[in-house]
């Protein structure tokens, strides 16, 4: 196949795609909090820091915003949630509470400007009004539930809308994460809670994604990756009971789900597992190795087993 | 070497094949090592010749043909594929049989295979390998798993015998993946990968496959139980430090 002099140059610059490609496949299957470990490693074994540079550029921000990841505000008058449904562009973020846009460096992670948001930036003042107030019962419960969360309200649809007799839509989006480390331990809650007002039907339906992923490493490798989607509606009413119910609903489907997870952990030992390898034969005595005679009958069981039919 | 193990240790066991083929690609130059010392997911052939399956691995490979322990052929055909001699040949049929019978009352299903070979440093060394679908429409007989997946490689060395012992170093890798449905739309996964070692010195007295037999029914209940109890009580146990599960909430709506 040996062509000319185009050849070599061109298999050099496949393979350099190709890492390109694979850097950041590891980039964005980081486990949370881990990114930078696993960033550390792929620049090792690359060898070359332009291939990484450019992979991470690309990688971190799909990252931050698949693990919702919060930063703290420059002036630490609160949090940005990295998330698309306050996205600016790929470097400006959101932050509908404090209604400014921080500026980001995702590959180093922190916020390196902040500015107020405009008024075309922000909802209308009839819009504010509904997002506020569920903001404000969100944090209540957020705070409650969750010993680290971050939550936001965002508009996604609608945000000019002046007054009743159009629909607009919102996102409500939750994070919480755990980094340990030293205990070889972390995590990550994720929800986003999607919420359509219909005006006609004055019904607000809610529909919500929650994830949840650990990841354990003492001497071994090992992850939960659950998820789950779920649908409720409310009558839509003033901005604040509005606020109250759609909160509850949330509440009540987070809780439901968090007992769920208990129980399919609770189930794992004796049942779950079974299909995988029972904790002993049906005998409920080990397997009699020195059995010879023993051997001999399981020759015959094999035989009625039909063992590797 | 050491930033592709820690990568290993990170990237979710359920993408480990895909994870190891980039570092192949990456690290050309370590790819024996990498084959050696990073686990994966075991492949299963049929032996079309004795209609039986058998697990595929490094210890049953000579070039890209791999040996059935139960037809002691090479798949696809191999001339002067590296073969155990006879004597060890005679032990690893019995290997194999007996494993048939301890993986069914275990596993209630699945594939296992045994391998041997002579070493220059041992006695001879011996892999035993089982793979089970535990999935509903695998081998999962209560039908709680919609995926799951055990994966367990043991590999012995045996010594010489001396003065009536023997020395058993034992390494053991155990895969495993397990999914469970959520109603209505959810999935609940967990998916480990661990490595553990044991030695022990052993009279040969009763042979050395009840010797191996024991150990690695032994190191099984502890890794399977490691895996449940401590492992995913980790995960379990973080999972409760995001959100503390629900006790006596005020805002408790009625049960639809």
């Amino acid at each position: 196949m040996a062509d000319g002099v185009d050849e070599p140059e061109e298999a050099a610059e496949l393979g350099e795609k190709e890492k390109l490609e694979i850097a950041k496949w590891f980039l964005t299957n980081a486990p949370a909090g881990e990114i930078h470990y696993v960033a550390k490693d792929i620049r090792s074994i690359l060898g070359d820091d332009k291939i990484y540079e450019t992979a991470a550029a690309e990688a971190f921000p799909l990252y931050n915003k698949a693990l919702l990841i919060v930063l703290e505000l420059p002036d630490r008058s609160g949090d940005v949630i990295i998330t698309t449904y306050g996205e600016l562009d790929e470097n400006n973020y959101f932050d509908p509470r404090t209604a400014q846009v921080a500026t980001v460096d995702h590959v180093k992670q922190v916020c390196t400007n902040l500015r107020p948001a405009s008024d075309e930036e922000l909802p209308s003042p009839y819009i504010e009004e509904f997002r506020c107030a569920l903001d404000a019962e969100l944090c209540k419960y957020v705070g409650e539930a969750y010993p680290k969360g971050t939550c936001a309200v965002y508009c996604t649809r609608g945000k000019d809308v002046e007054g009743p007799g159009t629909d607009f839509e919102f996102a409500v989006v939750i994070s919480a994460a755990r980094h340990s480390p030293q205990n070889f331990c972390n995590g990550s809650w994720r929800s986003i809670w999607k919420l359509e007002f219909k005006d006609e039907l004055q019904v607000v339906e809610i529909h919500g994604k929650l994830q949840v992923g650990a990841h354990y490493f003492e001497e071994g490798n090992v992850q939960l990756d659950a998820n789950n989607e779920c649908k409720d509606s409310t009558i839509m009413q003033s901005p604040e009971d509005c606020a109250v119910s759609i909160t509850s609903m949330i509440h009540h489907h987070e809780s439901e789900y968090m007992a769920s997870l208990e129980a399919s952990y609770l189930d794992l030992p004796d049942t779950t597992f079974k299909d995988l390898r029972r904790k002993l034969p049906v005998t409920r005595t080990l397997f009699p190795w020195h059995n010879t005679l023993q051997f001999s009958l399981t020759r015959d069981i094999t035989k009625e087993l039909g063992i590797g039919k | 070497m050491e930033a592709a193990m820690d990568l290993m240790r990170r990237i979710s066991p359920n993408q480990s094949e895909t994870a190891l083929s980039a570092l192949l690609s990456l690290l050309p130059h370590h790819s024996a090592d990498l084959l050696s010392q990073v686990d994966q997911p075991l492949q299963v052939c049929m032996d079309t010749e004795s209609m039986k399956e058998f697990i595929l691995c490094e210890y049953n490979r000579d070039a890209d043909s791999y040996r059935s322990p139960w037809s002691n052929k090479y798949h696809p055909p191999l001339e002067d594929g590296s073969l155990p001699s006879d004597e060890l040949r005679k032990l690893e049929i019995e290997a194999n049989e007996i494993f048939a019978v301890y993986r069914e009352q275990y596993y209630e299903g699945g594939v296992s295979s045994v391998y041997m070979w002579e070493d220059d440093n041992q006695e001879f060394v011996a892999c035993f390998l089982i793979k089970k679908d535990g999935s509903k429409t695998g081998h999962g007989r209560r039908g709680h798993l919609q995926e799951g997946s055990w994966d367990a490689i043991h590999v012995i060395e045996v010594g010489p015998v001396e003065e009536g012992n023997v020395h058993y170093c034992l390494t053991s890798t155990v895969m495993l993946s397990l999914t469970t449905e959520h109603k209505p739309l959810g999935t609940f996964n967990l998916s480990g990968s661990i490595r553990r070692q044991m030695s022990l010195d052993l009279s040969v007295e009763e042979g050395h496959l009840c010797n191996m037999g024991r150990m690695i029914e032994e190191m099984e209940g502890k890794l399977r139980n490691s895996l449940d109890q401590v492992y995913f009580g980790k995960t379990r146990e973080m999972v409760c430090t995001l959100r503390p599960p629900p006790e006596g909430i005020q805002l408790r709506l009625p049960e639809s």
